[in-house]
């Protein structure tokens, strides 16, 4: 009998860390399997964020370099500056690419760099606690907005990648959803679409990937989905940005 | 050749391949020139959009294996600790040249020593120690690169070059000594650096360590280091120790001026020595040791363009077995050979 499906090459056989619901191993997953169909495993060089994800090189089986907060996508031009010839992404949250590490998002973006990038917006930070992130929505209640987050004090939710997408450095910027299965398709061909460009040369590829976070939206995984289809993502349209 | 040029040509020629930097006075001729000489030697320059971006990017640049620099001048520098502190936990090599200028806060862009404490004690979080040379002429500017870089790379720890905006201004004569060094750009000489996982097990260049006692044997592995590097790597120039009654320590640009002070009161018959530190960090606390050891009653006088941060280095190498006189100006102001000659006279 033929295998059809199996572990990814790239993935490690460990369980991980994060919370029932959460993204992020979905997305870890996918990029492994992306990695592996387009032979590149050993040419890979991953960069990890401060935030949930900051062990993804804990579960992938391929170099990774960790960034400082923010600074994922500065190390990430070096990497690729100085080996060209390898494929280097950078896994992000919204804090990391969206707050703390917005003049390097925009930098990197603005020269070009030929890069893929893996942003999750999961409009929380995770890491610390739930706290406010520049994704939260209008009215979302996290641990330093208790009363729902009021544009008078903290203002709006950053649209990044809208922003990103009026760079002439930025050739390829799609926000997807892992909402539901099809979302997850969807999801693969966007990141698959990223790490092509980079080794065609196209240039700068961002995916924006809508993610649940139950744990700090206070609620059960299921009832995290149908917030992220019925309201996150009117705030976050899907589709190709640029 | 200004001092600046010199270190920059001088990191050229010792193999560094990536050099990334934001502008600050009084370091900008090191960028103009790397700007240049590194798209002529076909490395990589980039100008950041800020030090928190040069500093990351070198650390980036260091992981893959490559010798990499970034330069700025204090407050730029006080930026850049964070990354100092992720390069020395993720034990990545990298140079980083200061050219201080006058603190705290914005200041001016005068010359200064007062970052000898964020220099020598760590300057970003956690327990740690970049090793820090501090060149006294243009010359030894130039000369220091390879001897950085070398000790970056045998130590796996960032190297600080600490001057000032005066070395860093100054032209002198220069002669292009020590031979050129290739960089080693794409062979992976470096077997923990991230090159793509072909053939071997795949590299992670980090410095987080979450679980139980993990970090606490990074930090003992890294003080094991410290102190090979205190036992192996002291540097120092020494002047008229042999008899000297009162030693006048120094480094940087102001042993220039101390210098000129001890041989004009070699002239007025009062023994005066020198010490130059050449390594901040470590301290070379073995020649203070020594002569206060071997010789009763020696007197020290340390002298700084700040109000007293290498002294407490000499009070601490000394552990009290000799007194220890200061003399010193900050904000800009340096003391003058006229200034240490009347100290010393004023002495005794």
């Amino acid at each position: 009998m033929d295998k059809v499906f199996s572990r990814p090459e790239s993935l490690q056989d460990i369980p991980t860390h994060y919370c029932p619901g959460c993204g992020h191993g979905i997305a870890h997953r996918i990029i492994a399997e992306v990695v592996d169909e387009l032979k590149i495993r050993e040419k890979v060089i991953g960069v990890t964020p401060i935030g949930c994800a900051v062990v993804a090189y804990d579960y992938w089986d391929f170099d990774c370099c960790e960034a400082s907060h923010g600074r994922a996508l500065a190390v990430a031009t070096a990497i690729k500056r100085t080996r060209p010839e390898n494929i280097v992404f950078t896994y992000q949250g919204d804090g990391d690419l969206a707050a703390i590490g917005t003049n390097e998002t925009i930098h990197a973006a603005n020269r070009g760099e030929n890069l893929s990038v893996v942003f999750i917006n999961n409009a929380v930070y995770g890491m610390t606690g739930g706290q406010m992130a520049p994704t939260t929505l209008l009215g979302q209640k996290t641990a330093t907005t208790p009363f729902g987050r009021d544009y008078k004090n903290a203002g709006f939710p950053l649209k990044i990648s809208e922003m990103l997408s009026l760079l002439a450095g930025v050739k390829y910027i799609e926000r997807v959803s892992l909402d539901s299965p099809q979302g997850v398709i969807q999801t693969k061909r966007a990141i698959r679409e990223a790490f092509k460009n980079q080794v065609e040369g196209v240039g700068f590829s961002l995916v924006e990937i809508l993610s649940a976070c139950p744990t700090y939206w206070n609620m059960a995984p299921k009832e995290a989905l149908g917030w992220m289809r019925n309201v996150m993502k009117k705030e976050f349209p899907l589709g190709r940005i640029k | 050749m200004t001092g600046n040029e010199a270190m920059a040509e001088g990191a050229i020629m010792a193999g560094c391949y990536f050099y990334a930097g934001y502008p600050i006075t009084p370091q900008n001729e090191i960028p103009a020139y790397m700007s240049r000489r590194m798209s002529e030697e076909n490395r990589i320059f980039i100008q950041a959009e800020s030090e928190l971006a040069a500093i990351n990017m070198v650390f980036g640049a260091a992981a893959t294996g490559v010798r990499a620099m970034t330069s700025s001048s204090s407050p730029g520098i006080s930026l850049k600790q964070e990354g100092i502190s992720y390069l020395a936990g993720a034990e990545l090599p990298a140079v980083i040249i200061n050219v201080m200028r006058a603190g705290p806060g914005l200041g001016n862009i005068w010359p200064s020593q007062s970052d000898y404490f964020q220099a020598t004690k760590g300057g970003g979080h956690g327990d740690y120690h970049p090793i820090v040379l501090s060149p006294s002429s243009v010359q030894e500017a130039f000369d220091s690169m390879p001897l950085a870089f070398d000790l970056a790379d045998k130590y796996r720890n960032p190297v600080i070059i600490l001057t000032d905006g005066i070395l860093g201004q100054m032209m002198e004569p220069l002669i292009l000594s020590h031979k050129a060094t290739k960089p080693q750009s794409h062979k992976p000489i470096k077997p923990w650096a991230v090159t793509g996982c072909k053939n071997r097990k795949r590299n992670i260049v980090k410095s987080f360590y979450l679980k139980e006692g993990d970090l606490e044997e990074l930090n003992l592995r890294l003080q094991k280091k410290y102190k090979t590097i205190q036992e192996k790597e002291g540097r120092f120039e020494g002047l008229f120790l042999d008899d000297a009654k009162i030693i006048l320590v120094a480094y940087g640009t102001m042993a220039r001026v101390v210098k000129s002070a001890v041989r004009a009161l070699r002239e007025m018959n009062i023994k005066a020595g020198m010490i130059r530190p050449i390594t901040l960090w470590p301290f070379p606390n073995n020649i203070f040791r020594r002569l206060a050891i071997g010789h009763k009653r020696l007197v020290f006088l340390v002298i700084e363009m700040s109000y007293g941060q290498m002294i407490e280095d000499v009070k601490l190498a000394l552990n009290c077995r000799a007194p220890v006189e200061f003399l010193g100006r900050s904000g800009g102001g340096v003391p003058t050979e006229e200034d240490i000659i009347n100290k010393v006279t004023k002495h005794g």
